[in-house]
């Protein structure tokens, strides 16, 4: 029978099926982060139980962590700083192998997966947090979990599941330039919507996916989230094996070579069943920007903030209404020329050493525009000293734009670096919902290039007029 | 999760009814990173007076009920809001049963969870045990899970019922992991199977 590329690494990874069709999931790589595993390492003493596979699992700092330079000489906020120290403590209580901010290898939990060659082909992956649908990037099933199911994978390293639906997003032609990942996955959620995935595993394909560098395919994947679905892959191809080859984890010699032909099995079969299927041109993909409260909210830069009045469904109308109060937007007005107080380059969207260029790029030669703060935070700190190595830092810091220390940063309001009330923000992250970047927060998604053309000129602007 | 199979231990008599989960432990303790370390805090504005001192009237800092395993409660026991900090609270301070003429669903579902033991019995039963429990540490009761029965310090064995599902939990301390870890032989078979080339992360 045709499988696809879900399907494949479901089968390989049933240990155990139950009378009600519920399986017992063999984990792979199970990623741990501060925030969603404390009360995990806690029930696991209570109960007496070990780590099974410490070979298996990662921990690392993320969320928390301040930015600054200043951090490493300790952490001022109390109940991150309890958090911090209480995985530290766990860590080396249960063995579980470690990053902490002092190492270069630490940052973002969903960058230095794919970076160290954590994360592999054909895995399951999962880790305490949503954008755990980022490893898809790399062929991967790779899911966020809560944290009961996170003291599960670390006592059993399976997880009670039920195989979710199949969907495909097909992205045929070819992007024009100007255009990124992050646009192509900007424009599907805006035609499919934040509920488009429900239940389903969303593949990536066709000509414009397979065209991306794993950086963009890293991105398209880790907003699938915002598109609902449980997780979201692309099948691995010649990008993804030369991306993987020689990185610190990955399998060396003739164990990659065997790794690479397994992996050569995984893409979907000619005739594999989708439940779903959405096809898109990316020749018709403009550069986006959102405009509202939801990721769907979403609109070519070219365009204008729709109406509500054209919105025939109420409840939708009254959202939309309360989204333009909150963003304080006019409907009708051209996006384009919306005045930002703050950049952020960052978050695991985009904080890649792919991402830096690209923004870089923009803001070569430039200035930041006056009034404006724009922060640029690197999403590992290998990512930082190579982007150091290759001039990009220099030229940010010439452009007046900060150059920070790797983590999650201003992607959520749970560290030092947030926006303050009615403050505008063109963001490279994956929520712009109310507060998310801090209480009163305005937040508009788009890519690092866009964001870099609002850092110079100080209004959201079309990047493509500055290349 | 701990067995439960068989435990004879004071038990605490805790005449009051509508016991919610914020009386069980208030929720200003909620902001922990742990689920242990609750049991300080358990029933904390009952137990303990404004100034912090013991309130030496509350029936768990008598000296007789300090080392109680045992609540007989009033009617609705945990009612209120879903917390999982109730039954560790609980737990923490060593409570391994609670008897009681009726629960609350939520909680009496998270006892399960956690290892704790709710038995339901009626009213006048709960009575009985409540004077019993009155008695101290001179007359501990004993709950037999196997047997579904409670023995009163004269001998008397009252039966209790159990869902059969959850007993067989308890009794062998199967959580949902525990439950999981009755396929550790498809786990161990299945992690035998693991392809050569396959990573470990070591060596960090
Ligand atoms: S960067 Fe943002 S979305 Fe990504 S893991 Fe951190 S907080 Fe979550």
């Amino acid at each position: 029978m045709s499988r696809t590329l879900f399907d494949k690494i479901w089968d390989a990874h049933v240990v155990d099926r139950l009378e009600d069709g519920t399986c017992v999931l063999y984990i792979d790589r199970h990623l741990v982060h501060e925030v969603t595993s404390p009360q995990a390492f806690e029930g696991l003493r209570l109960a007496g139980r070990k780590v099974r596979r410490v070979d298996e699992t990662i921990a690392v700092v993320d969320h928390n962590i301040p930015t600054d330079a200043d951090r490493l000489n300790g952490i001022n906020e109390p109940e991150s700083k309890l958090q911090i120290e209480t995985l530290e403590a766990n860590v080396a209580a249960f063995g579980v192998p470690y990053f902490p901010v002092s190492d270069a290898r630490q940052g973002i939990v969903h960058v230095i997966g794919p970076e160290q060659g954590i994360s592999l082909p054909g895995f399951t992956i999962v880790c305490g947090d949503s954008h755990t649908s980022t490893h898809g990037a790399l062929g991967a099933l790779a899911f966020g979990i809560g944290t009961s199911e996170v003291e599960h994978v670390l006592a059993t390293q399976t997880l009670l599941q039920k195989p979710a639906k199949n969907m495909l997003v097909r992205v045929d032609g070819v992007l024009p330039p100007g255009c990124t990942g992050k646009d192509i996955v900007l424009a599907i959620i805006g035609k499919i919507g934040t509920a488009g995935g429900t239940g389903h595993v969303i593949e990536f394909g066709g000509e414009a996916i397979r065209a991306l560098d794993m950086a963009g395919r890293l991105t398209v994947c880790n907003m699938s989230i915002e598109a609902g679905a449980r997780a979201g892959l692309i099948a691995p191809d010649e990008t993804t094996f030369e991306y993987i080859k020689g990185r610190p984890y990955a399998p060396k010699g003739e164990d990659f070579e065997k790794a690479v032909a397994y992996w050569k099995t995984l893409p979907s079969d000619a005739g594999a069943h989708y439940d779903k299927i959405v096809v898109l041109d990316a020749a018709g993909i403009v550069p986006q920007v959102t405009w509202g409260t939801s990721p769907e909210a979403v609109i070519p830069i070219t365009g204008t903030v729709p109406d509500p009045a054209g919105e025939p469904d109420e409840a939708r109308r009254a959202q939309m209404q309360q989204m333009l109060r909150y963003m304080d937007l006019q409907a009708g007005q051209k996006i384009a020329g919306t005045k930002v107080d703050v950049v952020f380059i960052g978050s695991c969207t985009n904080s890649r050493i792919e991402d830096m260029r690209a923004a870089a790029a923009v803001a070569k030669g430039r200035h930041v525009a006056p009034g404006v703060r724009v922060l640029v935070v690197p999403g590992s700190g290998l990512v930082k000293a190579q982007a150091e190595a290759e001039g990009l830092a220099k030229i940010f810091t010439d452009a007046g734009f900060e150059w920070r220390e790797a983590g999650c940063s201003m992607c959520l309001g749970m560290n030092p670096d947030k926006l303050t009330p009615g403050q505008r923000c063109a963001s490279t992250s994956n929520r712009n919902f109310e507060g998310r970047q801090g209480p009163g927060g305005r937040t508009h998604l788009l890519s690092p290039a866009m964001a870099a053309a609002a850092a110079v000129t100080g209004v959201l602007t079309d990047v493509r007029e500055l290349v | 999760m701990e067995k439960f199979t068989h435990l004879t231990a004071p038990a605490a008599p805790l005449n009051l009814a509508n016991v919610d989960t914020d009386k069980i432990i208030p929720a200003r303790f909620l902001k922990t990173i742990k689920r242990s370390g609750l049991g300080k805090s358990l029933f904390a504005d009952m137990r303990y007076n404004a100034d912090g001192s013991e309130n030496s009237a509350f029936v768990l800092n008598q000296p007789k009920y300090r080392q109680a395993q045992i609540l007989v409660a009033g009617d609705n026991f945990g009612c209120g809001s879903s917390r999982e900090h109730a039954p560790w609270a609980l737990l923490d301070f060593g409570i391994r049963c609670v008897i009681a003429p009726s629960f609350a669903d939520i909680f009496h579902g998270n006892c399960f969870k956690n290892g704790i033991l709710p038995i339901v019995l009626p009213a006048d039963v709960c009575e009985q045990l409540m004077d019993d429990a009155a008695q101290g540490a001179n007359a501990r009761l004993t709950i037999d899970l196997e047997k579904q029965v409670v023995v009163r310090p004269d001998g008397e064995e009252i039966h209790f019922e159990v869902d059969a599902f959850r007993k067989h939990c308890l009794l062998n301390g199967l959580d949902d992991i525990g439950l999981t870890l009755e396929h550790a032989a498809a786990i161990d078979a299945y992690e035998a199977k693991t392809p050569s080339w396959k990573p470990a992360i070591n060596g960090v």
